[in-house]
């Protein structure tokens, strides 16, 4: 029996129609992968669902009834639950109090601990959690931090659990405990929609995959046994792309770009150990490393942004000292780690953020009076030049894609012609067309004969791009291979901090 | 749900609102004002038909209302500038005092300046001395983190009370009952725009700096600068903006202004400083700040409005029974409206129906994924 149903579900905002006439259907006891690039409408079509958005046309029917959801409060209360891409968690709270709160068992006007405690502690262990209840929720990981919004959602009684984009922010060996407790899910009779463009996952745990693409539901069937990862990218970008491309360095030339004593202590801990490293012209240097392992740290240090305990840093020879302003001027250009909080001013206008950090160049400004003029060429230059989908560089960055706000970032540096770029997960929360395309931009930039440094917390990125590649582990450096050296099973055992002996290499060749 | 999200982040992050929610909070104030005229029995009519005939029925009421908007265009211009890059200044009251007094000083006092330098100078130096208490409230809360609201509240007692002491003490005027410094050289005083008024040179300073700020914003890499950091100051750490420079600066010119409304009222108005000469204009500028969603340009409108409802009062006090206190509920009623973005927008989304095909095209797209 169908658990769930939603047909013709239309949505429209000003300018856009998010959804267009779609049908969805959810079995009992099954985990569907909703899959479909950014501004596809998942998240819309979700939303919808769980009362937070409300459709223009269409009837949703939930166990045979047909159902009106006028907020989440409504969902959630009739058993459909959504763990959202941004955890809603209060960091100073534990992990009980964030799972209890909203719902509280009452005796009289408290709180019932004593009983809240009990229930919560029966879920964890019901569920194979492994959490603490008592510990605060900022003490935990983000893969923990998931689980935590996960029991928030059982503890209400789901019995559908939607997740968006749940694994975009964890680590390999996250993402297989999650599936894990996924499975354990389904076998206790939920149902879970998981919200995704990331392909080799929705075949590793989908029954089944329903594809979206521009609003349209394109395929609501598709069984993963009889799917492809090249046959699915196909459908939801709507042509042929190239996946996880590959181009070997043609041109490697000297060392542009070296890094020597690098030590960074924060707040009294020893971040980065004192680290050595170079890059050499026409070259990729990747970093490879489970977050909070001094990656943070290491991005800062090279763009200007915190001052360590010691470091020299030469451009060719030359040295670079002083603020983030002068290493910018110096020819570092920085793809920030989190484009939101860092990359952009997302209530300014696309114009505005084109220009963000060289706004002072000669090219753009006189005097400290900018040029609308020059601004203008510029900014449409670069929305053609890199493809920025937008019906005008006047409108906010927010309004745009999270693919479509990474390009602006990428355009901002490239068009500035840095001598090195230090990139930091410049194809995080992308989808598979603007992937392809900034992955390709890097390749061309390499090819001219810049230093790249990529910092991403996708290995398969790391090792399809670089020409060369570190392990960061606790703020040093445990190992330097070259693509294909190592396996992806290696590398994260490297980056889990464990040693390989050639016994456990075969063993794990065996594995692969 | 959707387009009161957007008007209450406009409203929070970027300084330049959507003009129409800020006529709508000012209706609505005006209306909802009107309700508790008539609950508490007086007529609204005849409340507003005061209020209007003393502003803007005559060329005096005019003029009325624009010498009361002078002061509050100014601390109203003090406090939007500072919240461009999200500082809260609170201190405009003690730069108002402080402007006040150094202006005052140096019109009695320094009598060397021959002709049209002098007054110049009294603006300047008062306009220095209001914009070094902003410096100095910038210093600490870059140097220590302090809260700019707290230091520029403690710091309006201070100079207040510095300033009242200078005017009994040291510096008052000999013989003189009340607690005033000496009068100003007549070479001193700010000349007025129209005869037997209190309406001065200052507003025409102060729409000019008004008008400058706006333009200096918009296509300035300073006004860039100060945009980015409002709207988010990571990214322009990131970006290798120099955030302390631009604190410091803006708050800089943030206290002048203030200090300028204060020497506006001692060498135009008073030709001395007295003891008490702002009652409260520092703080004034905040709803006229916020009327105008931080926009330097609409200031000069907002504060024409709250310049008008306060010379209506005047009149309304004169020609009527009606207790004047129902001009601060409306003027109160419109901070209300204005920092309740959430309720205007539903009132204007339902308005605007028949027109949503328009605006629709004008609002930015907005997709919903994530």
């Amino acid at each position: 029996m169908d658990m769930l149903q939603m047909k013709n579900i239309s949505k429209s905002f000003p300018g856009t129609k998010a959804l267009d006439s779609v049908d969805f259907y959810l079995k009992e006891q099954e985990i569907l992968s909703l899959l479909g690039e950014n501004g596809a409408g998942k998240t819309t079509l979700m939303k919808v669902l769980y009362g937070m958005l409300h459709p223009d046309t269409g009837e949703i029917y939930y166990k045979g009834e047909q159902i009106h959801q006028k907020s989440p409060l409504d969902a959630i209360n009739k058993g459909i639950c959504m763990v959202h891409q941004h955890f809603m968690l209060v960091p100073a709270f534990t992990v009980m109090d964030n799972i209890i709160v909203g719902n509280e068992p009452k005796s009289g006007l408290f709180v019932d601990e004593k009983k809240a405690r009990e229930e919560v502690k029966a879920l964890i262990s019901r569920f194979n959690f492994n959490i603490n209840p008592d510990t605060r929720v900022e003490k935990l990981s983000v893969g923990e931090q998931q689980r935590v919004e996960i029991l928030k959602a059982l503890y209400r009684k789901a019995d559908v659990i939607i997740l968006d984009e749940p694994t975009a922010v964890l680590t390999p060996h996250e993402v297989d405990s999650l599936f894990v407790i996924l499975r354990k899910l389904k076998e206790e009779g939920k149902s879970i929609v998981i919200i995704t463009h990331k392909l080799r996952e929705t075949m590793a745990i989908a029954d089944r995959i329903n594809v979206l693409r521009d609003g349209r539901m394109i395929e609501t069937d598709i069984d993963p046994k009889n799917a492809t990862i090249h046959s699915l990218s196909e459908m939801m970008v709507g042509r042929q792309v190239a996946l996880g491309i590959k181009r070997p360095a043609k041109n490697i030339g000297g060392v542009a770009f070296k890094v020597e004593h690098l030590k960074v202590v924060e707040d009294g801990v020893v971040k980065i150990k004192g680290i050595d490293f170079s890059i050499r012209r026409g070259e990729i240097l990747g970093i490879a490393g489970i977050e909070g392992n001094g990656q943070t740290q290491l991005l800062e240090s090279l763009t200007g942004l915190n001052t360590p305990v010691s470091m020299k840093i030469t451009l060719d020879g030359k040295e670079i000292k002083g603020s983030a302003d002068k290493f910018l001027r110096s020819g570092i250009g920085h793809i920030p780690e989190d484009r939101l909080t860092m990359g952009l001013a997302t209530e300014m206008t696309i114009r505005d953020n084109l220009i963000l950090g060289y706004h002072k160049s000669p090219s753009l400004q006189k005097n400290g009076i900018l040029s609308s003029k020059k601004i203008n060429d510029y900014s449409n230059k670069c929305r053609e030049d890199f493809n920025i989908k937008t019906p005008s560089i006047d409108v906010k960055a927010k309004s745009l894609s999270g693919g479509n706000q990474q390009k602006i970032v990428i355009a901002r540096t490239f068009s500035h012609n840095p001598d090195v770029i230090i990139a930091a997960h410049p194809t995080r929360g992308v989808d598979v067309g603007a992937m392809e395309y900034i992955h390709s931009k890097l390749l061309d930039l390499r090819d001219e004969g810049k230093a790249v440094l990529l910092i991403s917390a996708d290995l398969d990125e790391v090792r399809s791009l670089s020409d060369r590649i570190l392990v960061l582990y606790e703020g040093k450096i445990v190992s330097e291979s070259m693509p294909g050296d190592l396996s992806e099973v290696q590398l994260g055992l490297l980056m889990t901090g464990n040693k390989i002996d050639e016994e456990v290499k075969d063993e794990i060749r065996e594995i692969d | 749900m959707k387009s009161g999200k957007l008007i209450n982040n406009r409203f929070l992050k970027s300084g330049s609102g959507s003009f129409t929610t800020s006529v709508m909070a000012f209706l609505l104030a005006i209306i909802v004002g009107g309700i508790l005229i008539e609950i508490a029995g007086f007529s609204s009519l005849a409340t507003y038909g005061a209020i209007f005939r003393g502003s803007l029925g005559s060329t005096k009421g005019i003029v009325l209302s624009l010498s009361q908007a002078t002061p509050l265009l100014l601390t109203g211009l003090s406090f939007a500038i500072a919240f461009r890059v999200r500082i809260i200044n609170t201190g405009a009251e003690g730069q108002v005092y402080i402007g006040a007094m150094a202006a005052a000083l140096v019109g009695a006092y320094v009598n060397f300046l021959p002709g049209i330098t002098h007054v110049a100078v009294s603006v300047l130096v008062g306009m220095i001395a209001g914009g070094m208490v902003g410096l100095f409230i910038g210093f600490l809360k870059i140097k220590f983190g302090a809260s700019e609201v707290i230091v520029g509240i403690m710091l309006n007692e201070i100079l207040i009370l510095i300033t009242a002491w200078l005017s009994t003490g040291p510096l008052m005027t000999p013989g003189s009952a009340t607690a005033q410094t000496n009068p100003i050289l007549e070479t001193a005083r700010l000349g007025r725009l129209v005869p037997r008024s209190q309406l001065t040179w200052a507003l025409v300073l102060a729409v000019i700096i008004a008008f400058y700020l706006e333009w200096m914003i918009r296509k300035t890499t300073l006004g860039y600068e100060i945009q980015v950091i409002g709207s988010n100051l990571k990214a322009a750490k990131t970006a290798g903006i120099n955030v302390p420079k631009i604190y410091l600066l803006t708050i800089f010119i943030s206290g002048a202004i203030a200090g300028l409304g204060g020497a506006a009222l001692s060498l135009g108005i008073h030709y001395r400083f007295i003891e008490g000469i702002s009652t409260g204009f520092g703080f004034a500028g905040i709803p006229v700040a916020a009327l105008a969603m931080y926009s330097p340009a609409g200031v000069v409108v907002s504060s024409f409005l709250f310049g008008a409802l306060r010379a209506g009062a005047m009149t309304l006090n004169r020609t009527t029974s009606i207790p004047i206190e129902f001009v601060s509920v409306v003027q109160a009623l419109v901070v209300v409206f204005v920092a309740a973005p959430m309720l205007i927008a539903s009132i204007k989304k339902n308005l605007m129906k028949p027109f949503n095909g328009i605006r629709n095209k004008r609002e930015s797209i907005k997709g919903g994924d994530a």
